[in-house]
């Protein structure tokens, strides 16, 4: 973006819904949270994985900012520390895949699985999948909560004859 | 070889790796210098490592899965090639941004998206396989797509749109066609399915999916009539975006990817191509002849220097596709310099259109210097790179028969003189306006990465000389022509 359409006038507020809804998404939010986290951590043995768990993850943060606006979610999940972990899960992912290279293994090879294999269908039975797929979840629910944070941030508006973008923080 | 999986794991962890620090410093100095340095730090060691693979061929095995089922890497005379020429090129155009980008905000996504775009390119070119081939072009597309819109005014964001349906279609195409061919052999990679292939006489379902591809490619390229998204969005983009695009992008993924499915793959050869390439090169010089803004003449100039590359592709002797890899090589640096120039040139004047410039040549004379440079390189002036690789074009030409192919190419070649001597009369030289008197030359990093392009615009007609060229191009070349070493790399680890 260039620099001086940084100052825009701010937009209408998003106050969130009524105090049932409020209520209900209380409840609900943390199970949404824990069931992708199981979604995640069991994905090389159920259906499922890191994808999957990374936007059931997302769900609960966009609840919340459906639910309570948007003020809400800032002390809990701020777009600087969205921002961080998504760079994180992506790097996370490549410094294993690299790691590999050094642990015997070529690049992307399973090093971890190599080392020390428990039984099949335990929680620990896919070497570093399980780790990728943990890296791969946080990327997907940091990027696509910051993805539908952007868009409600984001206005449309008609500058003269041209439609402009503006922002709000 | 250990190396070539470093082409992508380095470019892609320096886009997370610049967004992960951005997002911990304070300071937005301090984290705009950090990202600087740590984006060109790794590109510079990025060319350093294409330069030690000189004369090497090799194929990398994804996770030790051996292909035809396991993902690989292949390094051959070709790729090896292009990756110092992207390379090459990202670095540069790095430098000129550590300069250029204080014109814009958000910096992060800057270096972020670009080490993605050229994590794409790297990934394109050492793929082994057809499938990552077509993750990898999505990865540089996707990339450049955001880069084009990056300015965020509405027309950068028309033009990002444009471009992005365009290349949307390409890439279903492109998707398409794998489909089609895994189809009909049930293996990805690319070396099997060339050793699978039945010869001159393809049934329907081949001819279908080499039409794809070459649709596909073509739209990737811009090659006319598929050229439509290319005016408007390589100049919507930052200057030093612009250098990549045109430089090395539509030339790595449209071109190399087209060399390599036709030659290597379906072992295909056709002089269609070669009047592909004719009708481009003519169409993009005669809509280049009109354009009044810098930036839009350069991009229908690049449609028409695309049409050389192909033309002599498309001829498939030796000594064609040796001058249309020596022209792909020569463009990348001199269109990229061009690009360059006029990013100089908008960042002090904050205009793109020729009229409104003149006499630029005595208060920025490193600039009209380097862009003098260029524009005689890219017309085909001795002793400059482009009139070399011209020149072996045209005699490809005649040589293979096709003497009016040739004709055309000198004609393109005297049009291109024609409209890069009204860029240097209406921008360089001239009567210079009053309120352009007190313009200075560009920033340090900005004059210094033109300045190298410049030299390697003269150095690069020395590839020429037996000696160098037998280590760059001839390897190269057959790579192009042998589909055989193709099938046989991917047993040589």
């Amino acid at each position: 973006m260039k620099r001086e359409e940084k100052n825009r006038a701010p937009t209408t507020e998003l106050n969130g819904m009524s105090e049932i809804v409020k209520t209900v998404c209380n409840w609900i939010a943390g199970f949404i949270f824990l069931f992708g986290c199981y979604i995640t951590a069991y994905g090389h043995l159920t259906p499922g994985g890191g994808f999957a768990g990374g936007v059931i993850l997302a769900a609960s943060f966009i609840l919340i900012v459906l639910s309570f606006g948007k003020d809400k979610i800032s002390p809990l999940l701020p777009r600087k520390r969205a921002e961080m972990i998504e760079a994180a899960g992506g790097l996370i992912f490549i410094f294993t895949v690299w790691t590999a290279i050094y642990a015997g293994a070529s690049f992307c090879g399973n090093f971890i699985f190599k080392k020390w294999s428990c039984a099949n269908f335990k929680l620990l039975s896919a070497g570093f999948i399980p780790l990728l797929n943990i890296a791969i979840a946080l990327k997907v629910m940091a990027g696509l909560f910051l993805v539908f944070f952007v868009l409600s941030i984001t206005r449309v508006i008609l500058e003269g004859e041209k439609l402009k973008m503006v922002k709000e923080e | 070889m250990k190396v070539l999986p470093y082409f992508v794991i380095l470019p892609l962890a320096g886009s997370f790796l610049v967004i992960f620090i951005d997002s911990v410093l304070k300071d937005r100095k301090v984290r705009d210098t950090v990202a600087d340095i740590l984006a060109n730090v790794i590109m510079l060691t990025l060319f350093i490592l294409t330069l030690t693979l000189f004369g090497q061929s090799c194929s990398y095995f994804v996770g030790g899965w051996r292909p035809p089922f396991g993902i690989n890497f292949l390094l051959d005379g070709l790729s090896h090639l292009m990756l110092v020429a992207v390379n090459l090129i990202a670095l540069l155009s790095g430098i000129f941004s550590i300069n250029y980008m204080s014109q814009y905000t958000a910096r992060r996504h800057y270096w972020a998206l670009f080490l993605l775009m050229l994590t794409g390119m790297n990934g394109v070119l050492l793929s082994g396989d057809f499938f990552n081939l077509f993750v990898f072009l999505e990865i540089a597309s996707v990339a450049s797509y955001a880069l084009v819109g990056f300015g965020t005014e509405a027309e950068e964001l028309e033009a990002s749109f444009k471009y992005m349906v365009m290349g949307a279609v390409a890439s279903s195409l492109v998707l398409m066609a794998v489909a089609v061919l895994y189809s009909r052999f049930g293996i990805l990679n690319m070396s099997y399915i060339s050793a699978a292939m039945p010869g001159e006489s393809f049934d329907w379902l081949l001819k279908f999916s080499l039409f794809l591809f070459i649709t596909a490619f073509s739209i990737k390229g811009a090659l006319v009539p598929f050229h439509a998204w290319l005016p408007d969005a390589h100049p919507s983009a930052p200057a030093p975006v612009s250098a990549m695009l045109s430089g090395v992008l539509i030339e790595t993924i449209g071109i190399y990817a087209l060399t390599r499915v036709i030659f290597n793959v379906f072992s295909y050869k056709s002089i269609l191509l070669a009047n592909l390439g004719v009708i481009s090169m003519m169409v993009g010089v005669l809509l280049a002849l009109g354009q009044t803004d810098i930036k839009r003449l350069l991009a229908y100039s690049s449609i028409s220097q695309v049409g050389y590359i192909v033309l002599g592709l498309g001829l498939g002797t030796p000594l064609g596709i040796f001058g249309a890899l020596f022209h792909l090589i020569n463009h990348s640096i001199f269109k990229s310099l061009l690009f360059l120039n006029s990013g100089s040139v908008f960042y002090r004047l904050k205009t793109r259109d020729l009229n409104s410039m003149g006499g630029l040549n005595k208060v920025m004379p490193v600039t009209g210097a380097t862009s003098l440079v260029a524009s005689l390189s890219i017309s085909g002036l001795p002793p400059f790179n482009g009139f070399f690789s011209k020149l072996i074009i045209i005699i490809a030409c005649v040589q293979s028969g096709h003497p009016v192919l040739a004709v055309w190419a000198v004609i393109g070649s005297v049009l291109t003189l024609a409209y890069f001597m009204k860029v240097q009369k209406l921008a360089f030289f001239g009567k210079l306006k009053e309120i352009n008197k007190e313009i200075k030359e560009s920033p340090f990093f900005m004059s210094a990465s033109v300045i190298i392009l410049a030299a390697l615009c003269l150095a690069t007609s020395f590839i020429l000389l037996p000696g160098v060229r037998n280590k760059i191009l001839t390897p190269a070349v057959n790579a192009v022509l042998n589909p055989t070493n193709y099938r046989m790399m991917v047993y040589i680890k």
